[in-house]
């Protein structure tokens, strides 16, 4: 099944689950889901569960939060993280300030869904990758399903989890086929190691995983033996996992689809600085977006962000002096 | 709770105790601030006690109240101890928010008190959302957001109006229009400055009231409330109010005349109650002197419990940003 059908089983799953959960947000009832992940839906569950909203990423999103302080638990999906900006203040002056501020008295249990990441040539407004913003929130959770299982079943873990949680679904999986598992693969905190290698840990996530994949099936032709590491949360990081991974091969390449200034694989390469610098026969690297916003040209899009060939050169880069 | 509203003598004193206790309690505060006891933003309500206690008494206990940074007199109004209400001015671990929040974050969760926003505008869709939840879980409770004019410049009042107006929720909103907005006076930040007229746009239910008069909103608010959870749709209410104090503690007041709130004053929602009683309901000063003076050991138990309150252990520094894991793993 593809990117899409995974995420929407995943949607009806939780909806059979418990009658508490509703999906909301732009568009995706009528129309069936901008990147019609919920087509269907609206027919079968009626309006009551697939809620299409106005145009209001702040209102609808509060409203999320509100029907979850108030029992419900919602599934809000914003259309794509460029537009969740706009609702930054209630995902972090409210969502993930509510607990900490009424001390440990109120939880959130919301669920955001977005759409994220480039490779669509649909330019600069829609093709940014927020994740570090949110990563960045202590009191969020922030989840990237790289893989179709995770696709499938992390949204049932995400509303499982009694705080606010972000899934960021990269749109360049979505119509991509693959197997599903019959069930999640491991808790949705948890890194995953989806390729042994000796070598050096490319260290990746969501959209960029099979990247990293393909970079690593590359250099094995090489000789060279990369172990894939696919974070799948980005906030807590399993800093167990990736620095289990770094001490084994010694070497770390991280894949970011934000900007390489202040990028989330900044922090990565900190951590491992921090607490696995003794691990390391080379300096860490990380594969980045260039410091541009998105362009629309396609030549001028797939040099901005993160490519197999760029992550191969930088893997081969630090194998130097082997 | 039924729509009557009941204007008996001893429920007038009940108000008139409730409004006395919320003034005394923040000239109490008033006076700590200046002795840094209390710290932070200190955002006073005098002047608009009305408000909170009219309104008030005219919710179900299970109702949810959604409030702002002025929230003092609505914490004290919906039935928080007051002890814990002055620890957490403190940041003392016996306040009402674990000493997390301080004044400008009262929570409750007992008595479905929800803040305590200091973002203005931000409580709106949160109510919405409470109320919406309210809905498809059939109950029969409704939300109610108070938040001041300047939140209606804001687009989250305008969002949650029309969500709430389109999907037929249940939800109140009281507007305390107390004219300025830190001290920029309405005059300058509306283009229309009705704002019941505003909410009426949306296809809301809207009345306005004396929100110097405690009856009056009582009466206003029972009629909204009553709207609201029979008809299952939202209401605005406008309480045309004032403060006596600064916007906050840090404000000189250079936007308004020292003539302008002493007029004000003389309308004030204590005294106008007093003067009600005495004319009508044989008044005594022995009955004021009374209240006084419960209303006073009522201030100094609660400082005492804040005083002895204690500071939160720094290893507790992280605790409760997210809930404790759930058992087992959801698939
Ligand atoms: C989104 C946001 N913008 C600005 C502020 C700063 N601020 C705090 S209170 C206030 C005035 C709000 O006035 P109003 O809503 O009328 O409430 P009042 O203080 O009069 O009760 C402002 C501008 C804020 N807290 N949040």
């Amino acid at each position: 099944m593809t990117y899409r059908e995974a995420l929407s089983a995943g949607i009806e799953a939780a909806l059979n689950a418990d009658p508490r959960t509703f999906l909301m947000g732009e568009d995706v009832g009528r129309y069936g889901g901008c990147y019609a992940v919920s087509k269907g839906l609206l027919d079968k569950y009626g309006e009551t569960r697939i809620i299409d909203t106005p145009l209001c990423e702040s209102g609808f999103v509060g409203v999320g939060i509100g029907a979850a302080l108030g029992g419900m638990r919602p599934i809000v999906e914003i259309m794509t993280v460029n537009f969740s900006l706009l609702a930054m203040d209630q995902i972090v002056n409210t969502a993930a300030t509510l607990r900490h501020m009424s001390g440990g008295q109120f939880n959130v249990p919301v669920v955001f869904r977005m759409a994220c990441g480039a490779g669509k040539q649909l330019a600069a407004q829609h093709s940014h990758s927020w994740e570090n913003l949110y990563a960045h929130i202590p009191g969020l959770k922030v989840i990237s399903p790289g893989t179709h299982t995770d696709a499938r079943f992390m949204l049932a873990q995400a509303l499982a989890d009694p705080d606010p949680v972000i899934i960021f679904e990269h749109v360049m999986l979505l119509n991509e086929s693959g197997e599903v598992a019959g069930q999640a693969e491991a808790p949705m905190e948890k890194a995953l190691v989806r390729r042994q290698g000796q070598d050096v840990s490319l260290i990746a996530y969501g959209g960029n995983l099979h990247k990293a994949q393909a970079a690593a099936g590359q250099l094995a032709a090489e000789g060279i033996s990369a172990e894939v590491v696919d974070l799948r949360c980005l906030r807590p990081l399993d800093k167990a996992t990736l620095l289990a991974s770094v001490a084994k091969t010694h070497r770390a390449v991280i894949i970011d689809e934000g900007w390489h200034s202040g990028s989330l694989a900044g922090e990565i390469s900190a951590i491992i600085m921090e607490e696995g610098f003794w691990y390391l026969d080379a300096p860490v690297k990380r594969v980045c977006s260039a410091e541009v916003p998105i362009p629309y040209p396609a030549h001028l899009e797939q040099a901005a962000i993160p490519q197999v060939e760029t992550i191969v050169a930088m893997a081969k880069a630090v194998m130097e002096g082997r | 709770m039924s729509n009557k509203l009941h204007i008996n003598r001893d429920h007038l004193l009940e108000q008139l105790k409730q409004m006395v206790r919320i003034r005394r309690f923040e000239e109490k505060c008033a006076e700590l601030y200046s002795q840094q006891k209390i710290r932070g933003f200190l955002h006073l309500y005098i002047g608009e006690e009305a408000v909170a206690v009219g309104a008030m008494a005219a919710l179900d206990e299970d109702d949810q109240v959604v409030a702002t940074y002025r929230e003092h007199g609505h914490a004290l109004a919906r039935g928080l101890a007051m002890g814990p209400v002055m620890a957490e001015m403190y940041g003392k671990t016996n306040g009402c928010s674990r000493g997390r929040g301080g004044s400008m974050h009262l929570f409750d969760n007992a008595r479905h008190f929800y803040g305590g926003n200091a973002i203005v505008g931000g409580g709106l869709p949160l109510a919405t959302g409470l109320a919406m939840a309210n809905k498809q879980q059939q109950q029969s409770s409704i939300a109610v957001c108070f938040f001041g004019e300047g939140a209606v410049a804001e687009g989250e009042f305008h969002e949650s109006l029309n969500l709430a107006a389109l999907w037929q929720l249940p939800v109140l909103y009281i507007c305390e229009n107390n004219r300025y907005a830190m001290g920029t006076a309405l005059q300058y930040s509306e283009s229309e400055m009705n704002i019941a007229k505003k909410a009426a746009s949306y296809g809301l239910q809207v009345a306005q009231v004396d929100g110097m008069n405690v009856v009056d909103v009582e009466a206003a608010v029972r009629k909204a409330v009553d709207a609201v959870r029979d008809n299952q749709q939202p209401y605005l209410l406008e309480c045309l109010t004032y403060r006596f104090r600064g916007h906050s503690s840090f404000d000189g007041q250079l936007y308004r005349d020292k003539a302008e709130v002493s007029e004000w004053e003389k309308k004030g929602p204590v005294k106008r109650l007093v003067r009600w009683l005495t004319e009508y309901n044989h008044f005594e000063t022995e009955e004021m002197d009374q209240i006084e003076r419960q209303v006073e050991a009522e201030i100094a138990a609660a400082v005492a419990f804040a005083e002895a309150g204690e500071w939160e252990a720094v290893e507790d520094l992280c605790k409760d940003v997210y809930s404790p894991t759930p058992s087992g793993d959801a698939v």
